[in-house]
């Protein structure tokens, strides 16, 4: 047998059927629900006349339209809370178990599923959303579909899916102190742009890769889809296993011991063929801002804002001068010199209990710029009480950060949080899209560090220098 | 599904990279629990000034392109979320095909879905189009899926185009996957058991 890579034997262990001239039939074991990609396709089952075919293999929670206040305040959004109370009443209707915003399990989709212990190694896991994604981290073959394709899988447990192709991306050694997972997924954005991986499975691999926790390599897969790949994927290893050990849903006892014995089979043969290769060195990645309008518009913090004059092609070129535009920022710029209004620590890029210590490592004894308003929002309700426990929300509400619930929060301003027209910020999410986090509303897009950092200077700074 | 075999319409050139589907169709505008009704929301950061009123530079509020039913846009098109609000946004404003050099994953999918055909040319013949598009407003194109064509009155413009088999079929058909996915329901059902699912 010619060696295969990981997601190779993933795909060839799901395959239902297979006809030529046909996408294949993947087989799916985690299909995760929330509420905005998902009531047009309950509309579907129900108009068909169709039901859930594995009630036991779908879970829903409610994140992006959640507010971020008080839980004992109620939805004041008219439009956001018709959309929760479709989930609610289509869960209830379909027999799908769901976590609404008032569980103790609630949370963003994709940190709840790897903290919960549904996310596990050789599953494949959907989800109406594209950070999906995020979930390859546990060696899980993850991706982001479409509202149809909600419904197909609701309705037959199954995606009719064209394999892609494969990348190998391996970044060898040591990452310098106050680099994190975060500024290597975006100095690979840097480096192969944001449409370097359309029609690919990533694979992380390298020295650089296996050295990070489970949090960093979700943020790291969590970007794949910012490069355009179809997956991110790192390989399952004792990391990963410690991880899962003893999380609600991951197999328990003598089955999780059989079970990471299966796992330690998923990782890719030697030898096995990606159709791509790139290659970084972790030692030369510094922190990373993003200064444009895609997550590929990214330097350096020791860099300035590029000239589009230098730009290789008229496209390129008007693409540059745009983003300055939108951005309201001249070239050659200093990095450090761009003066933020908010800052965001949150989204399922940065959320997790890595991210929350890492902000209030840097915040501690601290205050907030008088200039900015920063918000921390915990990726999911049992996140934000560990965070509590070590006692991070005390420091950085001391430090004038606002300490929210969990939820999707500014990453895309589908609930209260909002930023107004002109307003720049320093966000740990995934996206900086013109008008990504409110109309008019200007996203750097950095780790939860430099974040924090940035929040207590009033402007960007090296978090190395601290 | 929606069925795509052949379309005359007008073409509306929008020369950027990376559209993303932020651009398509704000976060703010998924709320919606409908299937349709997204036409007013699309592109609606770049088509509407602040105080809601028309913005007269943006190509779809120009004379000649306001009833477009394709669409010519730079590489990369649909980048980003995985909403099939786009593709829904665009079909209720009329386009049904849009022609780029290349597509972000998820949004091809979902096209394909609606009736919507995102049609893969080589970048030679994409700028043909796009100048062809943007000097004379209101030029139509016509696409037929079935024959792989596309080209405008005048025949200037004639392209043959490659499209996979499978995606093409599902498409001319307007074929119902689920349906047809449920027909395997004895091979879904022994890959359960045999996986002990």
């Amino acid at each position: 047998m010619p060696p295969k890579t990981m997601f190779e034997k993933i795909w060839a262990d799901h395959v239902v059927a297979e006809e030529p001239g046909e996408p294949p039939i993947i087989y799916i074991d985690l299909h995760l629900v929330h509420e905005v990609t998902s009531p047009q396709a309950f509309d579907g089952l129900r108009d068909a006349g169709r039901k859930v075919r594995r009630l036991d293999l779908t879970v829903a929670t409610a994140d992006h339209n959640t507010p971020t206040w008080d839980l004992s305040l109620p939805v004041t959004d008219e439009i956001s809370k018709k959309q929760l109370d479709a989930l609610d009443r289509n869960c209830a209707e379909f027999g799908v178990t769901l976590y609404d915003r008032f569980s103790p399990l609630q949370g963003i989709v994709h940190i709840i599923g790897p903290d919960l212990g549904y996310t596990q190694p050789g599953k494949t896991v959907v989800c109406g959303d594209s950070h999906t994604s995020t979930h390859g981290a546990l060696g899980a073959f993850a991706i982001g579909i479409g509202t149809s394709e909600v419904e197909h899988v609701l309705a037959t447990q199954t995606l009719r899916a064209f394999k892609p192709d494969t990348m190998e991306i391996r970044v060898n050694g040591e990452l310098p102190r106050g680099v994190t997972a975060k500024d290597i997924i975006l100095a690979i954005i840097g480096k192969i742009g944001v449409y370097g991986g359309v029609g690919h499975v990533i694979e992380y691999t390298g020295d650089a890769i296996r050295a990070l926790s489970m949090d960093g390599r979700m943020t790291v897969c969590n970007m794949s889809i910012e490069a355009g790949a179809r997956a991110g994927m790192i390989a399952p290893d004792q990391i990963t296993f410690d991880y899962l050990k003893g999380r609600q849903f991951a197999p328990q006892g003598d089955d999780f011991d059989a079970a990471v014995e299966r796992w330690k089979n998923l990782v890719s043969d030697p030898g096995a063929k990606y159709d791509k290769l790139v290659e970084l060195n972790a030692a030369e990645i510094e922190p990373h801002v993003t200064w444009g309008t895609t997550p590929g518009m990214v330097v350096p913090i020791s860099g300035e804002i590029p000239n589009p004059e230098d730009a290789e092609d008229e496209n390129t070129k008007d693409a540059l001068t745009r983003a300055l535009q939108y951005m309201d920022l001249k070239a050659g710029m200093a990095i450090t010199d761009i003066k933020l209004d908010r800052v965001f620590i949150g989204a399922c890029t940065n959320a997790r209990l890595e991210d929350i210590r890492a902000a209030a490592e840097v915040v501690k004894g601290k205050k907030v710029h008088d200039d900015v308003y920063a918000m921390m929002v915990p990726g999911s309700a049992k996140i934000k009480q560990e965070a509590e426990d070590e006692g991070l929300d005390k420091i950085l509400i001391e430090a004038g950060v606002d300490w929210r619930i969990a939820g999707c929060s500014m990453c895309l301003g589908m609930n209260p949080d909002i930023l107004k027209p002109g307003e720049r910020c320093a966000s740990t999410s995934n996206r900086n899209f013109e008008g990504r986090q409110g109309k008019g509303g200007r996203t750097h897009l950095v780790s939860p560090a430099m974040a924090a950092a940035a929040a207590i200077a009033g402007h960007f700074v090296d978090v190395r220098d601290l | 599904m929606d069925a795509f075999t052949k379309l005359t319409g007008v073409v509306a050139p929008i020369d950027r990279v990376n559209i993303d589907t932020d651009q398509i169709i704000p976060a703010v505008y998924l709320k919606s629990i409908e299937r349709s009704g997204f036409q007013d929301a699309l592109f609606s950061s770049w088509r509407y000034n602040a105080d809601g009123s028309d913005n007269p530079d943006f190509i779809l509020n120009k004379e000649g392109y306001r009833n477009a039913n394709v669409l010519v846009a730079g590489p990369n098109f649909g980048c980003g979320s995985s909403r099939e609000h786009a593709p829904w946004a665009l079909r209720d404003y009329g386009i049904k095909c849009i022609i780029s050099t290349s597509f972000a994953d998820i949004f091809y999918n979902n096209c394909f879905k609606n009736g919507v055909l995102p049609l893969v040319l080589p970048p030679e013949q994409v700028r043909e189009i796009m100048d062809k598009a943007e000097s004379d407003p209101g030029i139509e194109l016509t696409v037929d899926l079935v024959a792989q064509r596309v080209w405008d009155e005048s025949e200037e413009i004639s392209i043959s185009f490659e499209i996979d088999a499978a995606r093409k079929d599902a498409l001319v058909n307007g074929l119902d996957d689920i349906g047809l996915t449920l027909r395997m329901g004895n091979d879904i059902g022994d890959y359960e058991s045999k996986h002990n699912l």
